[in-house]
């Protein structure tokens, strides 16, 4: 794909220091979800959680026009996040996040703090907390595990996108009005988060309908008898 | 899976994937930290890209063709001299802003010399190699581990939709322009399904075979000292450049 449109952070358009300090607190965070997720990562995870990146590096690369002239990609932190939790999660989305960059030379390197943050540590956070909290407001099927997706896309994508606002305020090195950045990012990110809420919306109840014992958000309400039985099948 | 990789023999090809992941995030920070005026650093930074690119013997239009990827952030740059505040300059018939520019041109060299640094590390470096090199770099296992089955899984997911767009042909669909995109939707929770359920398998298969988390390694070791000091000229120079336009300043 050569007409590829990168919606990641290039090396420049945020200045040293704070693409430093948000380097920083992507390192950090990752720490955070590297000694969480060995706690999580067991046999049926660890395929599930290189298919899910896998899943996620896939759609990032088929953009979808949104507006005419600007396309966009998925970001995949709620589906990471049902489907293998919030710290496995966030780990799948850094580590596109990470091969893109490396191999596919998408997004800068030094801007890889800030991306991180945005997408993998912002997004898997406010999908991690909107999942918690929808599943409980709403009724345990399967339409609501995918009402719960395509609600906690949308806010989750717009608010990753809102973490790019606040890097430029603090280190944008153009002067570009902040207004009219927030304005039209909401926007598109609104736009592209509908998107991504379909996607992981059917993704998320096929795997709900077919292997209920794959969804890691389903598991707070899995009885115990249910894990011995799926783990000797 | 469009790798960027470009196989060859060349000494920056076979230079360990550790020393050239290191010496780019180098580059690329001098890079970054050099002020926006300094005209000729930044032709010196060109220079000894296009001096690695020669070794590298990666072709000049194949490097070209894919700096395409950064732009979206080109086309936020030429509107920056049009938006921009402050001291305003004619040019053409048309007032630009002298601020605007500056962050025009800052965005843009900047930009163009990182995705041209990070394509050479592509090119020069298959992405199993890099996975090592991420490995030794002290790099946590969960995260080279989701990176390995990422890498892996996604050719079984290309092929899988493969697979399922060519059922669906062979059963008298016919998608045309955005009506695809309804088969696309229906199908993708299966695709998803199906593939892990082969991934699942291969994962099992790879247990079953002594797999522990961790690929074995290649033949070759780590990294010698003279490999990085090989690597390494890429970043001294550039450093090199950056004081020597800071001090001539």
């Amino acid at each position: 794909m050569d007409d590829v449109q990168a919606m990641h952070i290039a090396n420049g358009i945020i200045n040293g220091p704070v693409s430093a300090i948000f380097m920083v607190i992507a390192v950090a965070g990752l720490a955070v979800c590297v000694w969480r997720a060995k706690i999580d990562l067991d046999d049926r995870l660890a395929p599930m959680a290189g298919l899910v990146a896998a899943f996620i590096f896939a759609v990032q690369m088929l953009n979808f026009g949104v507006l005419p002239g600007v396309s966009g990609h998925l970001l995949g932190g709620t589906l990471a996040v049902i489907l293998v939790g919030p710290w496995v999660g966030a780990l799948c989305v850094a580590t596109v996040l990470i091969v893109q960059c490396l191999i596919f030379s998408d997004g800068g390197l030094t801007a890889l703090g800030l991306n991180i943050t945005n997408m993998a540590l912002i997004g898997a956070a406010a999908a991690y907390v909107l999942v918690a909290l929808l599943l409980r407001v709403l009724p345990r099927t399967t339409a609501g595990l995918g009402a719960t997706a395509l609600i906690a896309s949308v806010i989750g994508v717009v608010l990753a996108s809102m973490g790019f606002v606040a890097e430029y305020a603090l280190g944008g090195t153009t002067e570009l009005s902040l207004g009219g950045i927030a304005a039209t990012l909401a926007g598109v990110h609104t736009l592209i988060g509908i998107g991504e809420g379909l996607i992981a919306a059917t993704t998320v109840v096929t795997v709900a309908k077919v292997r209920p014992d794959l969804v890691y958000a389903l598991r707070a309400f899995r009885k115990p008898t249910y894990a011995k039985a799926g783990s000797a099948a | 899976m469009n790798s960027l990789h470009l196989s060859g023999t060349s000494p920056v090809h076979r230079l360990s994937p550790e020393a050239k992941v290191v010496a780019v995030l180098l580059f690329t920070v001098v890079v970054v930290l050099t002020p926006r005026e300094e005209f000729a650093a930044f032709a010196g930074y060109a220079v000894l890209l296009a001096v690695v690119a020669a070794v590298a013997r990666v072709p000049a239009g194949w490097l070209l063709k894919r700096t395409t990827i950064e732009l979206p952030f080109v086309l936020l740059a030429v509107l920056l001299p049009f938006f921009g505040h402050g001291a305003r300059v004619d040019w053409l018939g048309l007032s630009l802003s002298v601020e605007g520019l500056y962050g025009a041109w800052n965005i843009f060299a900047k930009g163009t010399l990182g995705v041209l640094a990070s394509l050479l590390l592509a090119a020069t470096t298959t992405a199993r190699d890099l996975i090592h090199g991420l490995d030794r770099l002290r790099c946590p296992t969960v995260i080279t581990q989701i990176m390995t089955f990422m890498l892996r899984y996604v050719d079984v997911l290309i092929d899988d939709a493969r697979r399922m767009r060519i059922a669906r042909l062979s059963r008298g669909y016919d998608p045309r322009f955005l009506w695809q995109v309804k088969a696309f939707a229906v199908g993708v929770g299966a695709l998803f399904l199906r593939s892990y359920e082969r991934g699942e398998r291969v994962y099992l298969a790879m247990l079953s075979r002594g797999y522990a988390g961790r690929l074995p390694s290649p033949a070759a070791g780590p990294a010698a000292a003279r490999e990085w000091a090989f690597s390494s000229a890429l970043p001294v120079a550039a450093a090199g450049i950056a004081v020597a336009a800071a001090v001539l300043a």
